[in-house]
């Protein structure tokens, strides 16, 4: 009896595990799936293997130059926000100075304000300043958004790290610099590449901000958008799906590295 | 990267030395001088501010007020990696993502010395531990790593070396080898060792010269005989090794000893031992320097009669008894054992005797237990 019930919450977690896991991944197989379909003009019904799709990931109009305008995008804001942000988080948590608390409070402003209405400022600021929309507004956008998430996770991280490792750092004649780049780069450096992941990922992602600030500039996300209205070429599944293995890759490469080093 | 300041050496001087949290002072007043070459321990309860004390000297606190010089170099705002002092942080402080060498190695390359192996492997070997040179902080035993901090630490050679506890995670034996090897190195190389301690057996085998501290001041300083044989005040007469201090009244005084009743007995004591400010005085006898007989046997030297014995203890060479006295007091008596039986039983009466020059006298204004109460509460 006892064995019954051990043997049955035991499994009743695994169940659980499975819904779980099937409830978050069918979206991605499915478009996985998708993308090789041998669609015509929408990618809605199936209509029969192929690996065209793969073949020819460029093969809808304007979709490479889309991806490479976000992969662009991405890779300069993450960049900017995570250098800044990394910056930002060493100044609130390592230095008492006036107004801290309200520098803290403000850095979350940009998470809790509304997309649509960060968009819409932006662009009415933009205009009354005279630029045009276009890729350089849009990189300014990303890095503003990019740049909270940043300094939140860094901060995470430097909160921390033991002071006394860089006063040990000290005491043995490394001096500001030296300390900085020997002892506390290397132990934040984690939470720093944790921190450009995401920031890349959500500027990879974002479509609302950039929507209005990007003139006649194309991205992925819009493009998506913009041809879902007249049906989405199978190139988008196949790009998508890319990039869900690519990040895959990377989290397993991670874990792998990870574990090597708790191992040698 | 080896600059003039950093090869200052001397005498280090602290003078007039304060730190302060908010109201609270947690090093107060501090002035000593330690002599190049010493091997100098600060022994005090927690949170005395022996830690604030070495941190102040390392340069990672900032005193309230005063000044520290090493030699004629005034250190007291050179920035800390300008200093010629290294430190075993209590807590180790090892880096978590350097390799055992390059933690070890950290302090030369950091001067700009190229070749580090052949110094790294010597100190490595000296703390037995060089098979463990391409491992991680976090692979190591807590015994492990405070090694690996004090090698960290004595690899540099500095003028000044600051220990904040470096043995407390080992066990006896290994704390015991690593006394010896300390004190090797320190007398080998000629360094200024500032060793802090809660152990007062540590303190008393290693050190030339100890200062007992004690809420953020220096009760007192001197050799461990000294301090041992001569205590100035009830706290230090109790935290170095035990005291029986008798409260009680100078009766007359003469020209090289004084007479004291203690609840109506009369002892003696020499003059030049006594710190007593009026008539009011603690007497204070180690509990080894006592004899004890059972009531009615002769005896000579200064004696107390109508003890009780409330509790033996029988501890390998040595029997420890608590004796009751008639005014209320419990003191402690320890007796070698020569014959390797305890004669004496729980509930005799008894009679103690000691030689008045074994005798010191305290002022008798102070609290008879100060001390005592916070070495009982860290053995727990
Ligand atoms: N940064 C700080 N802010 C406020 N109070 C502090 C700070 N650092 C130390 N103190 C206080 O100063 C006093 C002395 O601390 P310190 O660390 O020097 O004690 P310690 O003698 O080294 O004790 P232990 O033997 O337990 O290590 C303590 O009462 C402690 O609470
Ligand atoms: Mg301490």
């Amino acid at each position: 009896m006892k064995q019954a019930t051990r043997w049955f919450s035991k499994n009743l977690i695994r169940i659980y595990a499975g819904l779980g896991f099937t409830y978050l991944f069918i979206p991605v197989l499915y478009t996985f799936a998708f993308s090789f379909n041998d669609y015509r003009k929408s990618n809605l019904a199936w209509r029969g293997f192929t690996l065209n799709n793969w073949k020819n990931p460029c093969g809808a109009p304007d979709i490479c130059n889309a991806l490479g305008n976000s992969l662009k995008i991405g890779l300069i804001a993450t960049t900017i926000a995570t250098i800044l942000g990394t910056l930002i988080a060493l100044a609130l948590g390592r230095y008492a100075f006036k107004g801290r608390t309200f520098v803290n409070l403000l850095i979350f402003l940009p998470m809790a304000t509304p997309e649509l209405v960060l968009g819409a400022s932006l662009l009415t600021m933009f205009l009354n300043f005279g630029f045009n929309p276009g890729f350089l507004t849009i990189v300014i956008a990303h890095v503003m958004f990019c740049i909270s998430f940043v300094v939140v996770t860094v901060k995470a991280r430097i909160a921390s790290l033991d002071p006394r490792l860089e006063q040990a750092a000290m005491d043995l004649y490394a001096d500001e610099r030296e300390t900085f780049r020997r002892v506390t780069l290397p132990l934040l450096a984690p939470g720093i590449a944790g921190a450009a992941l995401l920031a890349f990922s959500l500027s990879f992602d974002d479509f609302i901000i950039t929507n209005f600030n990007s003139g006649n500039v194309n991205t992925f996300p819009k493009f998506v958008y913009i041809s879902a209205e007249r049906g989405l070429p199978a190139q988008a599944n196949v790009i998508g799906s890319s990039m869900f293995f690519i990040a895959l890759i990377i989290v397993l490469l991670g874990q792998v590295v990870q574990r090597k080093r708790k191992v040698s | 990267m080896v600059d003039a300041s950093t090869s200052a050496h001397g005498d280090l001087k602290l003078s007039h030395l304060t730190k302060s949290f908010g109201d609270f002072k947690a090093v107060d007043d501090l002035s000593l001088t330690i002599p190049e070459g010493s091997f100098f321990a600060l022994l005090g309860p927690s949170g005395c501010g022996k830690t604030t004390t070495l941190r102040m000297i390392a340069g990672l606190e900032e005193p309230t007020s005063g000044t520290m010089h090493v030699g004629n170099t005034d250190i007291t705002d050179m920035r800390p990696y300008r200093r010629p002092v290294n430190t075993v942080f209590q807590n180790y402080a090892l880096f978590p993502h350097l390799s055992i060498f390059e933690n070890v190695a950290f302090g030369l390359r950091r001067r700009g010395i190229k070749d580090v192996k052949a110094q790294v492997d010597k100190v490595l070997e000296l703390v037995e531990l060089p098979h463990l040179a391409e491992r991680k902080p976090t692979q190591l035993s807590g015994g492990q790593q405070q090694r690996i901090a004090v090698a960290r630490a004595i690899v540099n050679r500095p003028a000044l070396l600051l220990l904040d506890e470096p043995l407390g995670a080992l066990d006896l034996k290994l704390r015991r080898q690593m006394q010896i090897e300390l004190k090797w190195i320190q007398t080998e190389i000629g360094l200024t060792f500032v060793h802090v301690t809660h152990d007062q057996e540590e303190a008393m085998t290693m050190a030339d010269t100890i200062a007992v501290m004690n809420e953020g001041r220096i009760e007192q300083m001197g050799s461990p005989a000294d301090l041992y044989d001569n205590p100035k005040t009830a706290f230090v007469a109790n935290f170095l090794g035990q005291s029986n201090l008798i409260k009680g009244a100078i009766e007359s005084n003469g020209a090289d000893s004084l007479l004291v009743n203690l609840f109506g007995q009369k002892v003696a004591l020499p003059r030049s031992r006594s710190a007593a400010k009026d008539s009011s005085i603690l007497v204070g006898i180690r509990p080894e320097k006592f004899r004890i007989q059972p009531e009615g046997k002769e005896m000579s030297g200064n004696i107390l009669t109508g003890g009780v014995i409330s509790d033996v203890s029988y501890i390998g060479v040595s029997t420890q008894y608590q004796v009751e006295m008639p005014w209320g007091q419990e003191l402690i008596v320890f007796e070698q054992n020569d014959d390797g039986v305890p004669p004496l039983d729980k509930g005799d009466k008894v009679k103690l005797s000691w030689e008045p020059i074994f005798t010191f006298g305290l002022d008798g204004s102070q609290d008879a237990n100060a001390g005592s109460k916070l070495i009982a509460d860290e053995e727990e």
